[in-house]
């Protein structure tokens, strides 16, 4: 059984914070196909388009017959057939995490993986343990197969080589940018029942009352902070502030306006939708990346996550709602580049990406929308296991999934 | 008609002669090619050659890059009319002398100088690691990037289970090796080393402890294959391949190596040799880790596996005993010299039945078997081969 994680302690303010590092990052294209699909939460495999043979490491072409290779959802369970437990290493990340435990498993998907092994399945227990395998993001951004008990063990998140592979809010202090907004709340709340230490819940106006305020203000574990996205000395003065104390920052700002583009849009709007929206990212980036990037291997309750609530719309563009999808998807965009800066630096970045959200600004559109607590239980879930896309909602569901099978299409169904 | 069963033809018309090393290193600040041109200077003088007497070269290296046998043959002023990059590792040695004997063989080449030379810098080991495969690049190394340690020890858990081998049957293997080395001038481990030392060593990756390993190093070693009249000519020790074989990716539905491509070709090797395992004088097998010596002696034909601890405990493997193995302390005493420690295996070999050891002398040595085992492109050796080498004449 894992230990629970112990609350950190106060960290010595002279004391250098702990050089994060990487795992070797090289990876094949193929190798690079499978992360995509791990990002999304999915146990994938190649399986040969020609003779259905399934097969890994990932190849470029079928070992069997040479025929092609396409990405399928495949059986998780394995069978554990050798272990070790690593003790030297000339890596400087797994130096710092060892000794480290390995296994040979034989999937029931076919083929034979080296998959890192949970500290909860049965000690020599290769050679017939079953397991179940998670395919995992590394902190670098790379492809995992991790075996875990079949069955749910206590504390199994807290296993320490797991939680190298996950943002998971527990112990952890946040920063959500948009406290003045149902969806920004709902993600304060969720966290807090997460295990997350502190939230710090941004409010752009801290002399206007709010809907909602009297319960966030009693919820305890919720910090209210003066943060003003759209303002780069108010972003720039809460980084100071804060300092060394965000693990995970939740940016939940948006603003979303109605109006088309040659017909019945504002120039303002659009304006003010990208200050708020595409360079408040990069005020939040500029201003909490470089340090979240010191800390990113730093204990307990290291800085671990950078996530972005967008609108699924960035992808495709919509009708009615243009300079809102238009800013979401210049948002996408800065949030790629970012997360390529940050594999660097071992800190996680994460995009949720929502339909209309039940809430004011979406009253003309027609159901389904997406509850605020669905956003707040969607951004824990991508935290908790380390996902880097998930789409919250039935809405953003059938938009992605309509976009990664014919994307041109989709713009158009979407923008008509 | 199975294309196996056709009769390879004999290795008459090539001999091996001249086996060179240039002695190791622990870290070296020069190049593969300053080792390169370190042993081809060592196989000039004991072949009293130059330059222009080689027309052939076989060459392996990890750390010459970005040069291969074509860089190498313009930076070492070689104009040969045949020549071959082997990047086959602890499998190179083996491979070298049955690809260069067919040169010879066929007259496309008269004297081809086989080579394997890599230097060892403070970081090399890492570096090779991080480039060495894509398939490890992908999903090895980035589980805990134990190296091969962790690769190994993982065959080895397996190993053990399923043949009731235990460490104190690896501790033999390693004691005798060590034994061996102690009369080897240029070997890197220089203490005996005891069974309880073995037993009691720290653990590396779970079941491999630190004397399972062995220590890379900087070296380089050669030896040149050519004809029989050639080799009398320059009044060289000559040695014959009575036979050979090499496999690459065998059994690759197997869940964990538990065999390597010997196995395909055994009964050809013996039946080619004319003669079986009893007959050998000695057996220089590969050794980084020595699972997998135990696996090579029964693949080769020594004993059955689940007889290995029997055999094992059984057998005297130092020079004086019933089995000489090793007998230079091979890669776990001597230090891994890169892709020289896929030839160090045959210049020992040819060493010993030549009658010109480093160290002790074999009784009587006339016969050697000589086994490697390369390239861990993923979970296990991907290249396997043999070699049976007799005395032909001592000059
Ligand atoms: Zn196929």
């Amino acid at each position: 059984m894992t230990e629970p994680l112990d609350k950190p302690k106060r960290k010595d303010p002279l004391k250098r914070s702990h050089v994060g590092h990487v795992p070797p990052a090289p990876r094949s294209r193929a190798a690079k196909a499978m992360a995509v699909r791990a990002g999304q939460g999915r146990f994938v495999l190649q399986v040969c388009k020609d003779c259905a043979e399934t097969t890994y490491p990932p190849r470029d072409r079928c070992p069997k017959c040479w025929g092609e290779l396409v990405w399928r959802d495949q059986p998780d369970g394995a069978t554990l057939v050798a272990e070790t437990t690593v003790r030297t290493s000339m890596d400087l990340f797994f130096r710092d995490h060892l000794p480290w435990r390995i296994g040979t498993a034989k999937l029931d998907a076919g083929p034979v993986a080296i998959v890192h092994v949970h500290g909860d399945v049965a000690d020599g227990a290769a050679g017939g343990a079953r397991v179940r395998l998670k395919l995992c993001l590394d902190r670098g951004g790379n492809p995992a197969l991790f075996a875990l008990p079949e069955t749910e063990t206590p504390n199994m998140q807290d296993d320490p080589q797991l939680r190298t592979f996950t943002a998971n809010p527990k112990h952890r202090r946040v920063l959500v940018t948009d406290g003045r907004g149902p969806v920004g709340q709902a993600v304060a709340e969720g966290l807090i029942e997460a295990g997350a230490a502190t939230v710090f819940l941004g409010n752009a106006d801290p002399l206007m009352r709010y809907p909602g305020q009297a319960s966030i203000e009693a919820c305890e574990g919720i910090e209210t902070v003066p943060l003003d996205i759209g303002d780069t000395r108010s972003v720039a003065e809460l980084a100071g502030q804060l300092g060394g104390r965000v693990d995970i920052l939740v940016n939940t700002a948006g603003f979303t306006r109605e109006g088309g583009v040659g017909f019945g849009g504002k120039i303002t709007d659009l304006q003010a939708g990208l200050d708020i929206d595409v360079t408040g990212l990069m005020r939040l980036a500029q201003a909490f990346a470089p340090a979240m990037s010191g800390r990113s291997d730093d204990g307990v309750n290291a800085a671990a996550a950078f996530v972005d609530v967008a609108s699924v719309y960035g992808l495709t563009g919509r009708s009615g709602f243009a300079g809102m999808a238009a800013s979401a998807a210049a948002r996408l965009t800065l949030l790629a580049g970012l997360k390529s800066e940050m594999r660097q630096t071992g800190i996680r970045v994460m995009s949720v990406l929502t339909g209309p959200v039940d809430d004011e600004w979406h009253q003309s559109v027609l159901p389904p929308k997406v509850a605020p607590r669905q956003v707040a239980r969607a951004v824990v879930d991508t935290l908790a296991n380390g996902h880097d896309l998930t789409p919250v909602g039935d809405i953003a569901k059938d938009v992605l999934a309509r976009w990664q099978a014919d994307p041109l299409l989709t713009i158009r169904e979407e923008t008509e | 008609m199975d294309p196996s069963s056709r009769r390879r033809a004999s290795y008459d018309g090539a001999v091996v002669c001249a086996p060179v090393t240039v002695p190791y290193v622990r870290f070296s600040p020069q190049t593969a090619h300053w080792w390169t041109g370190a042993a081809l200077s060592a196989l000039g003088r004991a072949a009293g050659i130059g330059p222009n007497d080689i027309d052939g070269i076989c060459y392996s290296s990890f750390s010459a890059h970005p040069d291969t046998v074509v860089g190498m043959v313009q930076h070492l002023g070689l104009s040969p009319r045949w020549m071959d990059h082997i990047p086959t590792g602890g499998a190179s040695g083996v491979m070298a002398l049955r690809r260069a004997a067919r040169a010879v063989q066929a007259g496309d080449a008269d004297l081809v100088a086989c080579v394997a030379a890599d230097t060892n810098h403070i970081d090399s080991f890492r570096q090779t690691l991080t480039q060495f495969s894509r398939f490890s690049q992908d999903a090895t190394y980035p589980y805990g990037f134990g190296g091969p340690n962790a690769t190994f020890a993982l065959i080895t858990d397996n190993f053990m289970r399923e043949y009731g081998v235990g460490r104190e049957s690896f501790a033999k293997l390693c004691v005798a090796q060590r034994d061996n080395a102690l009369s080897n001038p240029h070997a890197l481990m220089k203490k005996p080393l005891s069974v309880e030392q073995y037993m009691a060593a720290r653990p590396i990756s779970d079941p491999v402890h630190l004397f399972d390993c062995v220590m890379p190093c900087a070296g380089a070693e050669a030896f040149l294959v050519t004809t029989p009249e050639r080799a009398e000519a320059l009044g060289l020790s000559a040695a014959r391949i009575a036979a050979t074989i090499e496999r690459h990716n065998a059994f690759p539905d197997d869940s964990v190596q538990t065999r390597g491509g010997w196995e395909c070709d055994i009964d050809a090797l013996w039946s080619d040799a004319g003669c079986c395992p009893a007959d050998m004088d000695m057996v220089e097998a590969y050794d980084d880790y020595p699972v997998i010596v135990a696996m090579q002696l029964a693949d080769l034909g020594f004993c059955a596996k689940a007889d290995l601890a029997g055999f094992i405990a059984r057998t005297d493997f130092t020079v004086a005993g019933d089995l000489p193995l090793n007998t230079n302390g091979g890669q776990l005493s001597a230090g891994q010299a890169g892709a020289a420690g896929g030839y160090q295996n045959v210049t020992e070999a040819l060493r010993q039945i030549l009658h010109c050891p480093l160290g002790r002398q074999v009784p009587d040595a006339r016969r050697a078997l000589v086994s490697g085992f390369g390239m861990v492109n993923y979970d296990r050796g991907v290249c396997t081969g043999a070699a049976v080498l007799e005395q032909e004449v001592v000059r």
